[in-house]
């Protein structure tokens, strides 16, 4: 049910205008409508897609189509750029205070995700930049939102205020202040109560804290998936506190965001931080770029580029290739491997970052197995040194030694060393094939694996 | 006889639809401001039902989450109506267009929007991702088949997320029912496990389960998930009676996604749409409807424990032109003063 991206909706229109020396207004405005339909998809205001619309259409009319061999890409690229100008270019750095200690405020919808966030950002202060944190327990409205909050400080063995629900918000954060100043805690993280911003009431509570002493942020969360009143949400809070950025949560699920573009170009507030996980460090920085992209439809190649290059040992990758070539591929080096491609993450997510991967048919549905992984680690454990150098030795009775040391059937065993004979070949016509070609990281037989 | 007034009339002289109905006029204040009040000024400023007034309509659509399909589909069915209608003013298309709204709330069999009760013990599961109000959506089913005069149990099955386990017990001890519970981190299946017991022993109308909120694109939670509704049906040949999905009214198209994921993973048989007095939008309903075979059982109309309610096409479109009604009337008695 994943969304076409934009790419694939223009890929219509584009092979109309193959051949023309030039767009022309007519072809721009066609593809300006899958534009459009594209960015009201990925749930981006209307108001925001309209003027949007209006300025790519501007420059694209008359982009030179004999310079650009694909035009429609020229056109994708020119609208990508665009939305990456609109989503702040640069990205932004969070403020501290010369004077201790800062004071960040977190605010937004319930549900949102803001204590959860606070812890997440709580512990990325502390270690990228070496603050000491203080989380603030001002939620005395919904049931256990402390106690949330105090098991969060549990698990990252950072410090959390709480004075109970008989006393009033406003009073917790002055209390808590007082006290990081005297504790010499630098950095003050305010967790306050959800609201419909509809709520008066709690809207006064946040200025009256807001009032207690400026705070240096105060972060507006939102959720990634909210659809076209995150416009609303987003207006209503900064009218009222002025907020200073925004945290965008939930992201690591399949929403393409476009919550972020239209917050971003109706507050002119920075994206700070997105929420990318639901365990305690998946707090990342935001990347206008990326966040276009995704807007798209287009993947998110950066992300696994990076993902790949911190993850993955030049040197390793030099020895495989070498090996690829003179097939003298073992076990240990498949086993090596494995683990490399393990270290990225879980792998539907990395099938997720893949380019027009919503394309592939069934692929949304492709339940990437690990244990499947698991047990092959498994079996090649149980292997001997000499089996996994020399395969062809394995005979019926060490199958059964295998099967029975890694808890698999023979038949689980059987597989595995004909997937493996499998891609010793594929690997050697392609090392043939190929000899002056770029280094691949590929692990071809690799899908045949998880089928 | 209008529309409104024939919708009206079919509540008056019921107390309790007329309550009810009044909770659905309140909860939509703020869509009848954005949503309802836009669909006014437009025929306020078309007098004519021309191209220039359906792209308008259409923008306004649009702006309500009503995703593109749904709306292009919708706008299709308009100009139809209007032509065969002949309708050329454009205070009639308005009636026009929420005759077509109940059509495509309504579109199925009427009695789903309620709930299915096993003659013993019912196991209600819900589900959703995460922040979209389920664990307080419990609290407020309980309380409302508390007040029906069913028994009814609960049980903490989010076991991941921090206080999750302390906020259900919290509402248990308001509502004035028991919580079946383990620690934080212990398997949910396990937890299900127990509570399906309890609740057979304690003989029980009523289980809610409660989940842990997860993004359905995570495959590993959503095979958790499975494993939790296996285990229940396995304790209970055919349950869960009722498998609902919280959505959160202000979710955008990914609203769609959701739907289908958890559909597939546990058999959905209802939609809970919670907060939906603070969206001004919520027409992500209507894209649901009219995209999915999954009915509206409950909509959340404020933060009070009886704003929870079972969701009725009628009323709640009635809630939307509530005003429009309302002027309607005041005209009628004018001019019959006359």
């Amino acid at each position: 049910m994943a969304f076409e991206g934009l790419s694939e909706r223009l890929q219509g229109t584009i092979q109309r205008i193959k051949g023309k020396g030039k767009v022309s207004e007519a072809d721009v405005k066609e593809m300006m409508r899958e534009v459009r339909f594209a960015l009201i998809e990925a749930d981006v205001n209307l108001k925001v897609v309209k003027e949007f619309v209006k300025k790519v259409s501007e420059r694209a009319v008359g982009v030179d189509v004999m310079q650009s061999l694909t035009p429609g890409q020229q056109v994708v690229k020119i609208v990508k750029d665009e939305l990456t100008t609109l989503m702040g270019g640069e990205q932004s750095k969070i403020e501290f205070s010369a004077k201790q200690p800062t004071v960040i405020m977190m605010v937004g919808l319930q549900g949102a995700g803001k204590t959860t966030t606070t812890g997440k950002l709580a512990s990325l202060l502390r270690k990228k930049h070496n603050r000491k944190p203080l989380m603030v327990a001002a939620d005395v409205y919904r049931p256990a939102a402390i106690q949330q909050l105090e098991t969060i400080g549990k698990q990252l063995s950072l410090p959390v205020f709480s004075k109970g629900t008989d006393i009033s918000p406003v009073e917790i954060a002055r209390q808590a202040i007082e006290y990081a100043k005297q504790e010499h805690m630098d950095t003050v993280l305010i967790d306050t109560a959800g609201r419909l911003h509809v709520d008066e009431n709690l809207m006064q509570e946040l200025k009256d804290i807001r009032a207690l002493k400026e705070p240096d942020e105060i972060f507006l969360v939102v959720d990634a998936m909210t659809g076209q009143d995150a416009v609303n949400v987003a207006q209503s809070f900064n009218e009222a506190l002025g907020i200073t950025g925004v945290v965008l949560t939930k992201l690591d699920g399949d929403t393409r965001g476009g919550a972020a573009l239209s917050i971003r170009s109706v507050t002119e507030k920075p994206i700070k931080f997105v929420g990318m996980g639901e365990k305690m460090d998946a707090l990342e920085a935001f990347y206008p770029e990326r966040m276009a992209s995704r807007i798209l439809g287009m993947g998110d190649m950066l992300s696994l580029i990076e993902k790949a290059q911190s993850n993955v040992d030049e040197e390793k990758a030099r020895e495989l290739e070498e090996k690829f070539r003179t097939s003298s591929f073992t076990f240990d080096d498949f086993l090596d491997q494995m683990t490399q491609v393990k270290q990225m993450g879980p792998l539907d997510e990395i099938l997720k970052m893949l380019p027009g991967a919503n394309k592939i048919k069934g692929l949304e549905n492709a339940k990437v197995d690990e244990s499947q992984m698991g047990r092959v680690e498994a079996i090649i454990r149980s292997m001997t040194k000499q089996e996994k150098i020399t395969p062809e030795i394995i005979n019926s009775n060490r199958r059964k030694r295998i099967a029975k040391g890694s808890g698999t059937s023979i038949q689980d065993v059987n597989r595995l060393l004909k997937q493996f004979e499998d891609m010793k070949k594929m690997m050697k016509q392609m090392s043939g094939m190929n000899q002056k070609g770029k280094k691949k990281m590929s692990m071809p037989g690799l899908d045949s694996l998880f089928k | 006889m209008s529309f409104f007034k024939k919708l009206k009339d079919k509540f008056a002289g019921n107390p309790e639809a007329e309550e009810s109905t009044e909770k659905y006029k309140e909860g939509l204040t703020k869509t009848r401001t954005g949503f309802t009040s836009k669909i006014n000024d437009l025929v306020a400023k078309y007098r004519k039902v021309d191209e220039d007034f359906f792209e308008e309509l259409e923008d306004i659509l649009l702006q309500a989450d009503v995703g593109f399909d749904t709306v292009m589909e919708l706008m299709d069915q308009l100009r139809y109506e209007v032509q065969r209608k002949n309708v050329k003013d454009t205070s009639t298309v308005q009636s026009v267009i929420s005759e077509k709204l109940v059509e495509i709330y309504q579109a199925g069999e009427e009695e789903i929007n309620e709930l299915k009760f096993a003659d013993d013990l019912t196991v209600i599961l819900f589900v959703g991702v995460n922040g979209v109000g389920k664990t307080t959506t419990i609290a407020k089913l309980a309380h409302r088949l508390k007040n029906e005069g069913k028994s009814v149990l609960l049980a903490a099955g989010d076991t991941f997320r921090a206080g999750a386990i302390e906020q259900l017990d919290i509402w248990g001890q308001r509502v004035g029912v028991d919580v079946i519970k383990q620690s934080e981190g212990s398997d949910p299946a396990a937890v299900m496990y127990d509570a399906v017991r309890a609740a057979k022993s304690r003989g029980v109308d009523v289980l809610i389960c409660d989940t842990a909120g997860r993004l359905q694109n995570k495959v590993n939670l959503m095979n958790e998930l499975e494993k939790v509704y296996r285990v229940i049906s396995r304790e209970i040949p055919g349950a869960p009676h009722e498998v609902l999905l919280a959505l959160d009214a202000t979710t955008g198209q990914n609203a769609l996604v959701q739907a289908q994921m958890f559909k597939e993973a546990t058999d959905v048989t209802g939609i809970v749409l919670t907060k939906l007095d603070g969206t001004a939008k919520g027409g992500i309903v209507l894209a649901i409807r009219s995209k999915l075979n999954i009915p509206v059982k409950f909509v959340g109309l404020g933060e009070q424990m009886d704003d929870l309610q079972p969701f009725d096409p009628q009323k709640y479109v009635y809630g939307l032109f509530a005003e429009g009604l309302d002027k309607e009337e005041e005209t009628e008695n004018a001019e019959a003063d006359k």
